[in-house]
């Protein structure tokens, strides 16, 4: 270990903005991709799964062309 | 040939997977191990004091967001050459890591150069293409959102990853082609380095750890995007994880 004090190890010699404003942002930043990165994840799984609907949709549609009613409609599948 | 089957998102999916949570905790344990020895082992410099001590931040991301620029190339032309679907996805998934490193290494080295050369920031050839890249990356994003159909907005990007790559020699060499205000470098391939071994320890353990960070992130976002894009597939719908997210916005 080569400082004396937590106070020289803030201080940096005097630089500690410099040096702490550049831990800071970095650690920041990648702290906040993080967070964006799991908020995406959950995004792509809800728009998974607004496909899905859209898709039990278009196959119900294409059910009453044929003049047959789906017996699981969309209401019937969604848990 | 059994690695392109993994170029199907179906199969790189799970391989993604199962390597992110590693990739992450090694990237961690680096991280620490590297902030350990530049600010608790390594001795203050000659001539600049304590303040060099944002080279462990400072040297990391510059490399990586180069490294990075230069996966992309690389994911491009394989996707404009065997037309991969997993090649864009890829591209798309680095590119906001890319920026974000980017724009560390100008941020750092602005908060550098003020106390040791008298100003954040001088139009140099170093700092000059570094900012270019940082460009290069917001492009990028900016293209490939903009265009709707994912086929054209992948080769679009892939073109952009390609032409751009040619700056990232620039970066490197910027500091030998011309006269900078930028120190030249201090770890070459071809001399050995120019700094204390402990200094250099610290500084590619964070390097190391930052690469590692990358991948993981990237693994993580491309999951995602696979989501996205394939998203009335069979095999995204039966996922376990998107059942169970179903059945949770089915109860809410």
């Amino acid at each position: 270990m080569i400082w004396t004090s937590a106070s020289e190890f803030w201080a940096m010699g005097g630089y500690g903005a410099y040096v702490w404003g550049s831990v800071g942002v970095s650690a920041a930043l990648l702290a906040l991709e993080v967070w964006l990165a799991r908020v995406g994840r959950q995004q792509a799984l809800d728009a998974v799964c607004e496909a899905m609907d859209a898709d039990i949709e278009d196959a119900a549609s294409d059910h009453s062309i044929h003049g047959e009613k789906a017996a699981n409609g969309p209401s019937g599948v969604t848990p | 040939m059994k690695l392109f089957s993994y170029a199907a998102p179906q199969n790189f999916y799970p391989l993604a997977g199962r390597l992110w949570p590693w990739l992450a905790l090694l990237a961690t344990v680096l991280a620490l191990a590297g902030l350990w020895v530049g600010f608790m082992v390594a001795p203050s410099d000659a001539q600049q004091g304590q303040a060099y001590r944002i080279i462990y931040i400072h040297v990391p991301v510059s490399w990586i967001a180069m490294v990075i620029y230069l996966a992309m190339a690389f994911w491009s032309v394989l996707g404009l050459v065997f037309n991969t679907r997993l090649s864009g996805l890829m591209t798309r998934a680095l590119a906001p890591t890319g920026a974000l490193l980017a724009f560390l290494s100008l941020w750092t080295g602005a908060l550098w150069g003020k106390p040791m050369w008298g100003t954040y920031w001088v139009w140099d050839a170093r700092l000059t293409s570094m900012l270019i890249l940082l460009f290069l990356y917001l492009g990028y994003i900016a293209l490939t959102s903009a265009i709707e159909d994912p086929r054209r907005s992948d080769r679009a990007g892939a073109l952009v990853a390609l032409v751009g790559a040619v700056n990232v020699p620039i970066i490197y060499f910027s500091v030998k082609w011309w006269n900078t205000l930028h120190q030249g470098a201090s770890v070459s391939l071809t001399q050995s380095p120019r700094m204390a071994s402990v200094m250099l320890t610290g500084m590619l353990l964070m390097s190391l750890a930052i690469w590692l960070y990358a991948v993981a992130i990237a693994l993580w976002r491309v999951r995602s995007l696979m989501l996205v894009r394939e998203s009335h597939a069979a095999w995204v719908q039966q996922l376990p994880e998107v059942q169970a997210h179903r059945a949770l916005r089915g109860v809410a």
